[in-house]
């Protein structure tokens, strides 16, 4: 099992929100103080500096014209992280190669961070949310197809190396790429890409690249997991690993439970500031268009459910909370309920969370939770997971509102 | 009226065709709102001209072609569905959108129009980068977008008020019109420098409360185009079809009739 330590880098120091109509896209950055931002990145760079000192492989991510996600540009953070870390596995998640206009300059960025951090890169291709859509321009029709024809001109970029090769696809054209450097990771860096949903997920497994699902829970996790080890046996035969399969949720762990509720009271911001206007949730070409018309009548809302209570959001599978006992309980009945994975992206720190309320979860979950998550994966075939999992009743009791909306891919 | 509707094979794309009246051809170019020709401001020209009003792929529930990146495949779609129809001296009235395709059929040689009546149209834009031409209605929330579109924006349609199957025409609607105009936003940069030549009688017919493209963005545009006359609609936005038809039909009357 690994677990990858991640931060959305939030800058949380905002008015009140009554006082804006959406967190994303068009809230002025005369919000967003540049000193406050230095202490910002800089203390977020030592936060993943520290995961790494645990134990933890990190994540990162990137957000455009929004205070939910202080970085628009993953590359730079990561490169950063390349050179100040040195055995963890940097997991990018991921370059939002759909709105990215030179998939080429993704493929220099890429092989340039995993040679300078001597092949650590987990390179992550995603299509992005709906609100990426107005800040990159970009208009999401056939968007999966353009991650897809982006992610075929990077691999040929990363794998090809005697010299210039053609490429003229539908949205991107070069004509005598040879990119300098190559990556370091022979034939290329292992590539993560998001799912959501079943109709997503074949070209991932046929690659056999890691799906990475954000927060489902209970709700859609089997649904997906399932279609992507039923692809699996089809396609390739047998079971897929499980470190071909990533889940992504909040976790807070303290010394007892009080504390730990408190610590997650407070990773709930990452629900409640994510206000977001309507016209920025259902761009058109996002959704297909009955999805589409089921959002304009109201469905499905912003995509991050803001009313929910820190209990539900537990029911569901999306945040893991308590004492290490308790959060290794939950974490491994939701492992087995999902039939298993290999890869937990822990997002263990958001909105106003303190640097040693931080670190406190990052160290008992690294001493008491993960020698437990290594030793339950160990302890499973994962075959006989699988009937395991399969055997349980479907968990459809948890409040949904539509939520998932934002991560249909 | 009789509205009767014929479905065109198009290289392998269907187009629905809705023919209504008698008389001169009147080629109907609808906007980004989908169809125009149930309206009643239709059935009332259709007492002086045949309409013919052509849905652009992709919709009213008619499938985007998979070859389909913008308004050049339009234009080129619109070629082979203009021979198909065999239209001889006809009057081509483009709304919005389709304002912008007409104009875009009209600089090209051995077009059948004898006539062109642009309606709040699109396709052009003026000024610095930072000027914003045409409203950004990806972007506008529903009520500003209402006002903008609206004369009153009480007759702005509301997606609650919609059946499951209307809400997904106008998503499709939405999808389309952003396939066609989505970047660079509903223009074409190089049609400013085509428009000399339509030598065809212009007229631009204009809401005057349109907060989509203003007047003074329609004025630019008709100055654009040699002899090209200009008409207001008060207590009418981006529709004046639907919002004054009468006042609207006289316009196309007195120009076209």
């Amino acid at each position: 099992m690994r677990v990858y330590w991640f931060t959305e880098d939030a800058y949380p120091d905002l008015p009140d929100q009554e006082t804006y109509d959406s967190i994303r896209v068009d809230l002025a950055n005369s919000n967003f103080d540049p000193e406050r931002g230095y202490e910002l990145y800089n203390w977020y760079l030592d936060l993943w500096c520290k995961a790494e000192e645990m134990g933890f492989d990190i994540m990162n991510n990137e957000h455009h014209q929004t205070a939910t996600c202080m970085v628009p540009a993953a590359p730079l953070m990561l490169s950063i992280l390349a050179r100040e870390t040195s055995t963890a596995r940097l997991c990018i998640l991921g370059n939002p190669v759909g709105n990215r206009r030179n998939p080429i300059r993704v493929a220099e960025e890429m092989a340039m961070i995993d040679v300078i951090s001597k092949g650590r890169l987990d390179c992550g291709f995603v299509r992005g949310v709906p609100f990426e859509a107005a800040p990159a321009n970009r208009s999401p029709i056939r968007g999966s197809q353009r991650v897809w024809e982006a992610h075929d001109l990077i691999l040929k970029c990363w794998t090809t190396h005697d010299g210039p090769f053609n490429f003229e696809g539908r949205w991107f054209q070069g004509r005598q790429i040879n990119i300098w450097p190559r990556p370091y990771q022979q034939p290329h860096p292992p590539v993560w890409i998001t799912t959501g949903g079943r109709t997503s997920t074949p070209p991932v497994v046929k690659n056999k690249y890691v799906g990475a699902v954000f927060l489902a829970g209970y709700p859609r996790i089997r649904s997906i997991f399932d279609g992507y080890r039923e692809d699996w046996a089809e396609m390739h035969g047998g079971m897929a690993p499980l470190d071909r399969l990533a889940y992504l949720a909040l976790i807070y762990v303290a010394d007892d439970e009080q504390k730990a509720r408190e610590g997650a009271d407070k990773l709930m911001w990452y629900m409640h500031a994510n206000k977001v206007a309507p016209q920025w949730a259902n761009p058109p070409g996002y959704h297909p268009p009955q999805l589409a018309g089921a959002v304009m009548k109201g469905a499905g809302g912003p995509g991050i459910p803001l009313s929910t209570t820190l209990d539900e959001q537990i029911a569901r599978g999306n945040f893991f909370v308590g004492t290490p006992d308790q959060v290794y309980e939950q974490l491994k009945a939701f492992w087995e309920y999902s039939g298993g994975f290999g890869n937990l992206l822990m997002m263990g720190q958001a909105g106003f969370l303190t640097e040693a309320e931080t670190l406190r979860s990052m160290e008992l979950f690294s001493k008491e939770v993960k020698p437990r998550l290594e030793a339950l994966e160990n302890s499973w075939d994962t075959e006989e997971l699988w009937e395991f999992s399969k055997a349980q009743p479907v968990k459809d009791n948890v409040p949904m509102d539509g939520f998932g909306m934002e991560f249909v891919r | 009226m009789i509205v009767k509707t014929e479905t065109l094979s198009i290289q392998g794309v269907e187009v629905p065709v809705t023919r209504q009246g008698s008389g001169k051809p009147l080629f109907l170019l609808h906007g980004g709102g989908g169809p125009v020709s149930a309206l009643p401001f239709a059935a009332k020209l259709a007492e002086q001209f045949e309409i013919i009003e052509p849905t652009h792929p992709g919709f009213n529930g008619t499938a985007v072609p998979d070859h389909f990146d913008g308004m050049p495949d339009l234009v080129f779609s619109y070629l082979d569905i203009i021979d198909a129809l065999k239209l001889e001296d006809a009057v081509i009235l483009g709304i919005s959108m389709g304002g912008w395709l007409a104009a875009e059929l009209c600089v090209l040689p051995q077009m059948p129009f004898s006539k062109l009546i642009m309606v709040d149209a699109v396709g052009v834009r003026t000024g610095p980068p930072t000027k914003r031409n045409i409203a950004d209605i990806f972007a506008l929330p529903g009520p500003e977008l209402a006002k903008a579109m609206w004369h009153d924006p009480t007759r702005a349609p509301n997606p609650m008020d919609m059946t499951d199957e209307q809400a997904t025409i106008a998503a499709g609607n939405r999808i389309a019109l952003a396939l066609y105009g989505w970047e660079p936003f509903l223009h074409n940069p190089k049609l400013p420098n085509r428009l000399h030549r339509i030598r065809i009688p212009t007229r631009f017919i204009w809401g005057e409360s349109d907060g989509l493209v203003t007047i003074e963005y329609g004025k630019t545009y008709a100055d654009m185009i040699d002899g090209a006359d200009f008409v207001t609609i008060p207590e009418a936005g981006h529709s004046p079809q639907a919002e004054q038809p009468e006042l609207f039909v006289k316009h196309v009357v007195d120009f076209a009739g």
